[in-house]
Parts: structure tokens; C-alpha cells; sequence
């Protein structure tokens, strides 16, 4: 009976072996897979090790951490909530991050290449010394004054959006969207309320968790005169040509009326008048006049089309900026389709724009004619709050000249002094703009809009606004729109606020 | 028993391993302090301790009544165990800090419940040591055990599923919160019957025959009981749904069926049987469903753990084995280290598949040294069985061992993803009294055969003076096989 039993011996030595070999694939083969598997848990632990930098705006934390008890050693903590979260965005357990958290990550999360030696030396002191720090070009009195103005407004819209940055840089000095959300729902270490607040939000028909600012377009109604006025500027008009006007103008089957009978009656107004009490009929024969491809070289020059724009990190990386556009003005055989065209040029028809890109434009006419490009980090500091990281601003694109740029602010200022946009007016500071209604679903309330700079008294072009309200009840849409934009440019200066 | 002077019992060097073991489990036991509490706490050697207490007892009556036994075996279990205990108390830290609670008592938890199913599991040992002092006299009681034996292999699945059910698997009696897996005694009983029955037929079964097929075919009414197994193994497959217990019951009975017989014969007809039966399951599984679906979902979660389809399933999904497979490769080469891994991502961390919780702490290193322990366990039992001299002994010593090297291949193999994943114990590791206090009663059988095949006399060890009070059967002493009949 020994032999069978030394087989049997040699059967248990062979499942064995095959047992260590087994083994040595799994653990040793496919280690680093199981290691970094989506399904695997200790994944998320890790991130959580050492505390996520801070994000700060105005020198108070906008993204904190608090330590708990629990796996996740560190939870993070959105102290401004609402005010903030379209900007921060939030950064949930196990999955993708969105806003700056996203976009600024790896830097955060300390991965960041940025941060090596850092890591290193962490593995000599054996100390966790966390991710590294952003800190925001946000003025926190605007973002606060923009965030109240915004929800309490005096026509209780409940949909739109508000972004102001410096025109002479790009930096972002506000940017809300409303309605918005608390983000400390969404990065609760509880996975499933933190799913079930996310499922809610996300079915939500007023959309809270979209950044209005630059993830939606909206027909931008007479802001787009802007564009179309710099586009008869650089083709030999000046500010005190006369165009022709009147009660109402018939293009192609297109009929353009104005806002109210005692906008530009007569047959002729001076182009600086036109604009200031935005006269449609005058506007829509401009263009036509211009014709299409004066009108969309103007509107290209100052962002619209560009579908590659971020608003972030000047390095790259950022919030996606949808792209504005407008719309192709072409009939069926290719020719221009002239009534298409005469409302396209009031801002109306296939037009859409962000309200990052209403300020953009603004902000371009009060910077000279050169448009900054946007951006949102204004430092990266490492850990131990050594700067590794700071802003150098870039001139994006220089959509009109100096002398245009100059005649666009004279025209718009006029509209804050006596036109459509006196609501937007500061005591002590030179402002212009332009006010926007845009139709949009035939029986909705328009859409109020208001493009904006402010020039403090020193002269330097301090702030360039957009404020867009959706669906603004009881008439006049604007004005409430430049009363917000005026408060925001206020306290973007310093001046206002509480 | 008395010694014989002059002869090695090497009782001492049992001593000394054993000494070494559980400085090994007291090491462990503060390594996991340090990790988990951040400070080696004033008690930590205390489990260490107290188990070095209890097999230290065992040393002693072992010492006393099976002098010439096998002195590896203990000192190597005794480590697993240890170990064991110490993971399981791990747990027990581990889960009372993320309830913010206060460090869990050595004897509360399952870690302290580990602790006393050891000392009760030693106490069997010892009494069957100390009741049994010559193996043979087993024999006696055959029959006895074999009807036993397979009465407890039935009774979970005869139970209602309430009552028997864990994970899908109808292996259990709960009764409350205290629970027994009746199966895991059922190895010892069969193994016994199966010995003396294939003792006494082992030349009808070895010689009798028809050549078919250049494979020697035994008679038809031979068959009998080796089909009466496969049917009822099948009959567990089906009704408990678990394939590692019926493999292991078939696989035990083929061994010795071999052992006895010495043809190859028998091993192929029962390789076929079962892979046969196994395959009709699975394509039942696939087609027909019922019974057979646990086994079929159990295959396919085996073939793709990884895919989402049966990683997301509602019942019978990969959860478990992805969650185990990811264990044991974040542990890597090296582990974590002890205390410092996340067991608790793995369900069923404490039973089932505590081997993959140990290796994210201590790695493939690690689990390379359990192996090669577990190893010697097996390779010790059958150098036993190849040692003693008669053939009961043999049997029982051989299909013992084997039983025990399958049933590690069938949980580790499980959980490593090489075969399916049934739902067995790890031998001496993981937390519960059955597999805790049978497999110790195992290794009290292989020690008292090893005591006789190591011991100075010849021939039957109750011949000798001052042997064992009973007189084993004489038939088991050569002359009385069953004869062939033509």
C-alpha cells in the first residue's frame, strides 16, 4: 500500500505547487492591477491618507478639510456652500471630481509632479504633509455681493448667472450661478446619501448643478450690438454716423420693431445714439448693410465659435467654456439669408452666447481692444506655503483696435449715463455696458441681460461684468440685470459690499 | 504507555518548536498593536500566553500517552492556529477602533471565541489521545461511524434552508446565534468506515475484474459502494449546492479506495465520475436551473469575476472573490504588514476567506511559509501512514491527510481564483468551532497512529503489554479478508 500512498503524496505536492504558482500570479503578476482596480476600495482610502490642499479665495478657505474617525481619514468641507460650488465644484468618494477640483487635481491631491520633492520628502520625515494649495483670483466681496444680488432679486427669477473679471488681466473676480447646490452633500463619506443628493440634483428641470457662466448659451438679445457696432466701426463708420431707422424694418420676411414706440421713430440716428437707446431697426439694417461676414468676423474676433476655451489654470486644464455662436446665417442654396441676418444682428434668431463671453466682450472694449484670457488660479503654493505657481496673464485675442475700442467705450458709457443701462450707474466711477432682452420661447418672459466695465477714478479699467437673468417677469428684463451688475463691479473695486 | 529507553521519542524538540511557534504568534500579536493602536500595549503577550498554556498541555499528555508520535505536527499547527487567533483578535481591534470603542478584551470577540474553541478543540484532542490508545480499536466501530458519517453529511441538507443556508451554500445547523458545520466531523467518521471496509475488500476489489479497454474494470457487485458514494456526493452537490464538499467527500473515498486497492483503475473510473457529474451539474446549471443554478452561477462568476455582469449581480455575484483577489494583490510580494491592511473590504473576512485577509498583511512571502506549513502538516500525516505497519492505520492516516491537503487546495484554490469557489474552512485559521475542534480531533488521530508507526513494537500495538485495554478485531491483522468467489 506505500506506493498508491507516495502518489498520493505526489498529487497533494503538485495541487500545492499549483496552489504557490497561483498565488505568485496574484500576488505577484497582477498585483499592481488589483492594486489599482476601479472595484477596489483601498483606492479611495489612499486618496484620503493625507489631507487635500485648500482652495482659497480673498484669503479665507473655500475647500477645507475636517479629519474624522472614520476609513477616510479627512472629510472635505465647502464652508461658502452654494456661493462657491460652480467655481470649486466638489469632489466626491470613489468618483471623478468636477469644477477646480477637478481640473486642479493632481495638484490638490498632491500627485501633482509639481509636488515631487515635497513626496520625497515626506518619505524621509514619514510625515503626510497633504496636497498643495490654490489659491483663487475670486474677490471675495464680489462673489458674496454677486451670490445675494443674484438670489434676491427684485423680480424673483430664480435661473441666472453672473461673472465679473479684470479686464487689464482675465482674472475671474466673480462668477455665480443660480440655482446652485451644496456641495458638502455630494463628498459626505456616506457614498449612498451622497447618491442619493446627487440623483436629486441631477434631475432637477431648473439644473443647479450646471455653471450657468459657462456651460449654457442664451440668446444674448441687443448685447450683441456690441459686436456689430465694432464691426461698422472698423469698416469706416464712426460714432456719429448716421443709419437708418424708424418704426419698424421688413427684410426677407423678417420684421425688426423696437422695444417701445419712442425708440428711434425717425428715419436717421447717429450710430452712439442707436446704441444708447438700442435701437433694433437700426441695428438689423446695419448689419444688413455690413453684411454677414463683417458681422461673424467681428463677433469670431471677440471668442465667438471658440469651442477650446477653459477657464482655470493659464497652464492649461480648467472649466470647459461652451462655445458661443452665431448660428450659420445661410439659406438652404448658400446665399446670405438677409432676414436671418437682420435679426442675428439684434441678437436674436440662431445667436447663443455664454455670459463668460458677454464679459469677455466688455471687458475687451475696456482693456484697450486686447481681450485677456480668463483664468480662475491665481497661485499654486505647495504645502509649506511656498509659491511654485503664479498667474502671468495672456492676452487671449485683440478683437478691435485701440481707436475702435475707445469709440465702443464712449458709445457704451453713453448707454450708462443715458440710455437703456442707467441702473448700472456708480457713484464716482465711469461705467458702461449694454443692456440685452432676448426673446426666446414664444410665450416666455425674456431673457435680461447686461455686459458691463466700470473705470475706477484713476482711469484703470477695474471690472468687466455680465449679469444674465432667465425669464425675468413685468417688462423692462435689463434693468435688473444692470442694477446687479453695477453692485458687483462696486465691490469688485473695493468700493462696495458690505 | 511506557518508553522504551534508548529510543528517540524527540518529545523535546517538540518543546522547542512549540516555543518557538508561539513566540512567532506573540511577535505577530504585537506587531499588529503597533499598527493598528500605534503602541505595543502592556498585555500584548498575553493570547500568546494562554495558547502556549494549552498546548503546552497537550505536549503533556502527548509526552505521557503517544511518546513516539510525530513532534512536527503540533508545534506547526499550533502556529496556524496561533496565528488564527491573533488575526481574528486583529479584527476585533480593528472593528472596535472604527467604532470609536475601546480596545476589545482578549476573551471578547471573535477573537476571544477563537480562543476558547482552541482550548475546548485541545481538550477533545487530549481526550482522544487519552480514550484511544491504540488506533485499531476504531475499527471496532466501523459501521458505527460510517452510518454517523453519513447522517451527518445529510442533515443540512435535509434541514430547511433557514435553518442550514449560509451564502448559498446548505452546509450548517444553526441553532440561534451558535452554528456547527456537521460535515466537517463527517470526514473523520467515513474515513474510519471507509479503512476497515476497504481492509476487508481490498482483494476482492484489487483482483476480481474485467479487462475493458486495457483499463481493468472491477465487478459489477464490487461497484456497489463506490457508486453509493458517487451518488451521494452527487446528492450534496445538488442539495447543499456546495461542489468542495462533495468533492472532498469523493476525492477521500477514491484516495483510499486507491490506497487499499493499489489500482489505477479505480482512480480514473472515479476522476470520470465526478468530473462527468460535475459537467451534467454545470450544463443542467445552464439549461434547466433549480438546484442546479447556485453551481452554474458559481462557475461563471469563476470564469470572469472581473466582468461587470457578474460583479453587479444581484444574488450569487463575484463581489467576494474580486474583493478577496484584491486583497491579496494590494498585499503584493511583502504585505502591508501585520494589523496595518483593510481587511474588512472582504466579506467574510473572519471564516471563508480569511486567507485572503492575512495576505494583504503579511504577502507572498508570507503566504508562501503558511503553505509550506501547511505542507508539512500533509507530508507528516502521510509519512505516518507510509511508516505504520498495519493497514488500517494506513488507510486512516493516509485518507486523513489527504483529506486534509484536498480541502486547503479546494478553499485556497476558491479564494485565489484556480477553481471555483466553494464555501470551506481554512483548516485551523479561520474563526469557528467545527473545523476548529474536528481537524484538531484529525491531528489526535494522526499523532496516536504516528505514536505506532514511529513507536519501538512491531506488529499490533495492542499485543504489546500495557498497551490499549481493547483488543482490535483480528481480521485487520492479515488472515480474515474476504475471499474471492468466482
Amino acid at each position: 500500500m506505500n506506493a498508491p500512498l507516495r502518489r498520493a503524496g505526489v498529487v497533494i505536492l503538485v495541487l500545492f505547487a499549483l496552489l504557490f504558482a497561483n498565488l505568485n500570479w496574484v500576488q505577484a503578476y497582477k498585483a499592481d492591477d488589483y492594486r489599482t482596480s476601479d472595484y477596489n476600495r483601498r483606492v479611495v482610502v489612499a486618496q484620503y491618507e493625507r489631507p487635500r490642499g485648500i482652495i482659497e479665495a480673498g484669503g479665507t478657505g473655500v475647500a477645507t478639510n475636517r479629519s474624522t474617525d472614520d476609513a477616510l481619514k479627512y472629510l472635505r468641507v465647502y464652508p461658502r456652500k452654494e456661493v462657491y460650488a460652480p467655481v470649486l465644484g466638489y469632489r466626491p468618494v470613489g468618483l471623478g471630481a468636477t469644477g477646480i477640483e477637478h481640473s486642479e487635481n493632481d495638484f490638490l491631491s498632491g500627485e501633482s509632479d509639481k509636488l515631487f520633492a515635497d513626496r520625497v520628502k515626506d518619505m524621509f520625515t514619514g510625515n503626510n504633509t497633504g496636497g498643495g494649495n490654490v489659491l483663487l483670483t475670486i474677490n471675495s466681496k464680489a462673489q458674496e455681493t454677486a451670490w445675494k444680488e443674484l438670489v434676491n432679486n427684485e423680480r424673483g427669477v430664480d435661473k441666472g448667472a453672473a461673472i465679473a473679471i479684470d479686464p487689464r488681466t482675465g482674472a475671474v473676480q466673480a462668477m455665480v450661478s443660480m440655482p446652485s447646490f451644496d456641495p458638502n452633500t455630494l463628498v459626505t463619506h456616506d457614498e449612498k446619501a451622497a447618491a442619493a443628493a446627487y440623483g436629486k440634483l441631477n434631475k432637477d428641470p431648473d439644473q443647479p448643478l450646471l455653471n450657468r457662466t459657462t456651460a449654457e448659451t442664451l440668446p444674448p438679445g441687443s448685447t450683441f450690438k456690441v459686436i456689430v457696432s465694432a464691426a461698422a466701426l472698423q469698416n469706416g463708420y464712426t460714432t456719429e454716423s448716421e443709419i437708418e431707422a424708424g418704426r419698424e424694418y421688413r427684410e426677407s420676411g423678417a420684421v425688426i420693431r423696437n422695444s417701445e414706440d419712442e425708440v428711434c421713430p425717425g428715419g436717421q440716428i447717429d450710430l452712439k445714439e442707436a446704441l444708447t437707446e438700442s435701437c433694433n431697426t437700426g441695428y438689423a439694417r446695419l448689419g444688413v448693410t455690413l453684411g454677414r461676414d463683417k458681422v461673424l468676423a467681428a463677433a469670431k474676433n471677440f471668442g465667438f465659435q471658440d469651442d477650446q476655451l477653459t477657464v482655470g489654470n493659464l497652464e492649461g486644464g480648467g472649466l470647459p467654456v461652451a462655445a458661443s455662436d452665431t448660428g450659420k446665417i445661410t439659406n438652404p442654396d448658400g446665399t446670405v439669408d438677409k432676414g436671418a441676418l437682420a435679426q442675428s444682428s439684434i441678437g436674436q434668431r440662431d445667436v447663443r452666447m455664454t455670459p463668460l463671453q458677454g464679459a469677455m466682450i466688455a471687458a475687451a472694449v475696456a482693456n484697450g481692444g486686447k481681450q485677456q484670457r480668463p483664468y480662475l488660479v491665481q497661485k499654486l503654493l505647495t504645502p509649506d506655503l511656498r509659491t511654485i505657481y503664479t498667474a502671468n496673464p495672456k492676452t487671449l485675442r485683440t478683437p478691435v483696435n485701440e481707436q475702435v475700442a475707445s469709440d465702443l467705450k464712449d458709445m457704451m458709457v453713453s448707454v450708462v449715463q443715458n440710455g437703456t443701462g442707467r441702473r448700472a450707474r456708480i457713484s464716482g466711477m465711469e461705467v458702461g455696458g449694454k443692456t440685452g432682452t432676448a426673446e426666446n420661447a414664444a410665450g416666455a418672459d425674456p431673457h435680461g441681460w447686461f455686459i458691463g466695465f466700470a473705470f475706477d477714478d484713476k482711469g484703470e479699467a477695474v471690472s468687466a461684468v455680465c449679469v444674465m437673468l432667465e425669464n425675468v417677469p413685468g417688462g423692462h428684463a435689463s434693468a435688473e440685470a444692470a442694477r446687479i451688475a453695477g453692485l458687483i463691479m462696486k465691490a469688485a473695486a473695493g468700493r462696495g459690499g458690505d | 504507555m511506557a518508553r522504551i529507553p534508548g529510543m528517540k521519542t524527540q518529545r523535546n524538540a517538540e518543546l522547542g518548536l512549540l516555543a518557538f511557534a508561539m513566540v512567532l504568534v506573540a511577535a505577530y500579536g504585537a506587531t499588529v498593536e503597533a499598527a493598528r493602536i500605534g503602541e505595543i500595549t502592556p498585555t500584548f503577550w498575553v493570547p500568546a500566553a494562554l495558547l502556549s498554556v494549552l498546548f503546552l498541555g497537550l505536549h503533556v499528555v502527548v509526552r505521557y500517552t503517544a511518546p513516539y508520535a510525530d513532534p512536527v505536527l503540533i508545534p506547526a499547527v499550533a502556529l496556524i492556529n496561533g496565528l488564527g487567533v491573533g488575526f481574528l483578535r486583529r479584527l476585533d481591534i480593528g472593528d472596535a477602533l472604527g467604532d470609536k470603542e475601546p480596545i476589545p478584551g482578549i476573551f471578547s470577540g471573535i477573537g476571544g471565541r477563537q480562543l476558547a474553541w482552541t482550548l475546548i478543540s485541545l481538550i477533545l484532542a487530549a481526550v482522544l489521545l487519552l480514550v484511544v490508545r491504540d488506533h485499531k480499536v476504531v475499527s471496532r466501530y466501523a459501521y458505527t461511524l460510517g452510518l454517523t458519517g453519513i447522517v451527518l453529511v445529510m442533515i443540512p441538507a435535509v434541514l430547511p434552508a433557514s435553518i442550514s443556508e449560509v451564502n448559498g451554500a446548505k452546509l450548517w445547523v444553526r441553532i440561534g446565534s451558535f452554528s456547527i458545520q456537521p460535515g466537517e466531523f463527517a470526514k473523520l467518521a467515513l474515513v474510519s468506515f471507509f479503512a476497515y471496509y476497504l481492509v476487508r475488500k481490498r482483494e476482492v476489489l484489487s483482483l476480481a475484474s474485467r479487462r475493458v479497454l486495457g483499463i481493468d474494470l472491477p465487478r459489477g457487485r464490487d461497484l456497489g459502494p463506490v457508486v453509493t458514494v458517487w451518488l451521494l456526493s452527487l446528492l450534496v452537490l445538488v442539495f447543499e449546492k456546495d461542489l468542495g464538499t462533495a468533492l472532498l467527500y469523493f476525492g477521500l473515498f477514491v484516495v483510499t479506495l486507491y490506497v487499499a486497492t493499489e489500482r489505477a483503475s479505480w482512480l480514473i473510473i472515479g476522476l470520470l465520475l465526478f468530473f462527468g457529474g460535475v459537467y451534467v451539474a454545470y450544463l443542467l446549471g445552464a439549461s434547466v436551473g433549480g438546484p442546479f443554478a447556485n453551481f452554474y452561477d458559481r462557475a461563471q462568476v469563476w470564469l470572469d469575476p472581473f466582468s461587470s455582469a457578474n460583479y453587479n449581480r444581484e444574488f450569487g455575484n463575484s463581489y467576494q472573490l474580486v474583493q478577496g483577489l484584491l486583497s491579496l494583490g494590494t498585499g503584493g510580494l511583502f504585505g502591508s504588514g501585520p494589523g496595518a491592511g483593510l481587511p474588512r473590504f472582504v466579506p467574510e473576512v473572519q471564516n471563508d476567506f480569511i486567507f485572503a485577509g492575512i495576505g494583504e498583511e503579511i504577502g507572498l512571502f508570507g503566504l508562501s511559509a503558511l503553505l509550506a506549513l501547511y505542507l508539512l502538516i500533509v507530508e507528516r500525516g502521510l509519512r505516518s501512514a507510509l511508516a505504520v505497519r498495519d493497514s488500517f492505520g494506513k488507510l486512516v492516516a493516509g485518507g486523513l491527510s489527504f483529506t486534509l491537503g484536498l480541502q486547503i487546495f479546494v478553499i485556497l484554490g476558491g479564494i485565489t481564483g484556480l477553481i471555483p469557489l466553494t464555501g470551506q474552512t481554512t483548516p485551523f485559521l479561520s474563526a469557528g468551532g467545527s473545523s476548529l475542534m474536528a481537524n484538531w480531533l484529525l491531528i489526535a488521530m494522526l499523532l496516536r497512529i504516528s505514536n505506532a508507526a514511529r513507536g519501538p513494537a512491531a506488529g499490533g500495538g495492542s499485543d504489546r503489554p500495557g498497551g490499549g485495554g481493547k483488543k482490535a478485531p483480528a481480521q485487520l491483522h492479515g488472515a480474515m479478508t474476504e475471499v474471492i468467489k468466482p
